[in-house]
């Protein structure tokens, strides 16, 4: 347990969360790759992500006001969006991604649209979690994550 | 030139470092890919397509790239879907020329598709990785490549093995870990894969604990 106790709260933040489900094993993956080199790695990778991937959302958003759907076009934008999801260990927003593609594959144009729209929570609320998460970081200064052995 | 002339004298696989071609169209992922490789001490090249790739290659039919096949490529990692030429589609252009191919090519793809794995081994892929790749899979390729290029000195027993095993079997029935789903764990169709790599897998099934992961969490 860390004695200080910025570091204490990212510990319980990071914990959290990962026990909510938001982050997965390859968020773990990722830390493993930061160092005194590139102490930023991750949030560096999220930045990227974040940025990248707002693109992505803007084109799905557009393909939904055309009627009828596009849904090859659709399922080819989530899939780039899944996959980007995925490589930040995005656990949530990857599982929308998923659903989203199988309401593409059936054509269900009504599932796509709810599935989105929940997606896109997800999204925006992963990221003012890592924003915070980030930012006791930065404040916590160069640490140990939990997963390397002291 | 300077580091045309380096690659020139210095044999490959020593303790060099490998140098290694990543191509995929996220930019997450090029950049996540370049640090697992830089991490496991590799010089990498990161291209967003495979049309850059045969670019940075020489094999674009465009001359005066004489600058940038001076360094040499040891591995390339490619991802499978990509806008305009496929990860399938750069396998194939780099196994059917003769500068190029005897480089190892690595498949990623995020979608676990028997037949996809199946084709991109017969064209020649040495591994198929299910994305998103880890450090682990990066080791294990690292291994892999080293052990080849370390068959040229030291490791010449090895050689002799693969050499033998290649001309007794030339089509025998391989079974690569990465072509194999968790059930049946019988081998399937005989590849013309690379016999080594086969072999130095087989003792662990990365891909088929991975495999088993999607199918419980996708």
């Amino acid at each position: 347990m860390e004695r200080n106790p910025l570091r204490r709260q990212l510990q319980i933040m990071r914990k959290s969360l990962f026990d909510q489900g938001y982050l997965d094993e390859q968020f773990v993956q990722l830390e493993e790759l930061q160092d005194d080199s590139n102490p930023n790695f991750v949030e560096e990778v999220v930045t990227l992500y974040y940025r990248d991937s707002a693109r992505l959302i803007l084109n799905i958003e557009q393909a939904l006001e055309r009627k009828p759907y596009n849904f090859h076009k659709l399922d080819a934008y989530m899939h780039q969006f899944k996959g980007s999801s995925s490589s930040i260990g995005a656990k949530k927003v990857k599982a929308e991604s998923t659903l989203f593609r199988e309401y593409c594959k059936s054509g269900n144009g009504e599932g796509c649209m709810r599935c989105f729209q929940q997606l896109k929570k997800e999204y925006a609320t992963l990221r003012k979690k890592l924003e915070a998460y980030f930012q006791v970081a930065r404040q916590a200064g160069p640490m140990e994550t939990a997963c390397r052995p002291k | 030139m300077e580091a045309a002339a380096a690659a020139d004298v210095l044999p490959s696989g020593s303790s060099q470092e490998l140098h290694v071609l990543a191509v995929d169209d996220s930019y997450v992922d090029r950049k996540v890919i370049e640090k697992l490789l830089k991490i496991s001490s590799c010089k990498v090249t990161a291209v967003e397509s495979g049309a850059r790739a045969l670019q940075f290659l020489g094999l674009d039919g465009e001359k005066g790239s004489l600058g940038f096949d001076g360094l040499k490529v040891n591995l390339i990692m490619t991802d499978y879907s990509m806008p305009g030429m496929t990860g399938y589609e750069l396998l194939k252009k780099i196994k059917r020329s003769s500068a190029f191919r005897e480089i190892p090519v690595v498949i990623m793809s995020s979608e676990n598709i028997l037949t996809r794995i199946d084709s991109c081994l017969e064209e020649g892929a040495e591994e198929f990785l299910v994305k998103p790749v880890k450090l682990s899979d990066v080791r294990r390729l690292m291994k892999d490549c080293v052990m080849r290029g370390e068959t040229e000195g030291n490791n010449a027993g090895r050689r002799v093995d693969k050499r033998k095993f290649e001309d007794d079997n030339h089509t025998s029935s391989l079974s690569s870990s990465s072509s194999l789903t968790p059930s049946p764990p019988s081998t399937t169709a005989p590849f013309g894969g690379d016999v080594a790599t086969s072999e130095l897998v087989s003792s662990s099934p990365p891909h088929s604990s991975k495999r088993a992961k999607l199918h419980d969490g996708d």
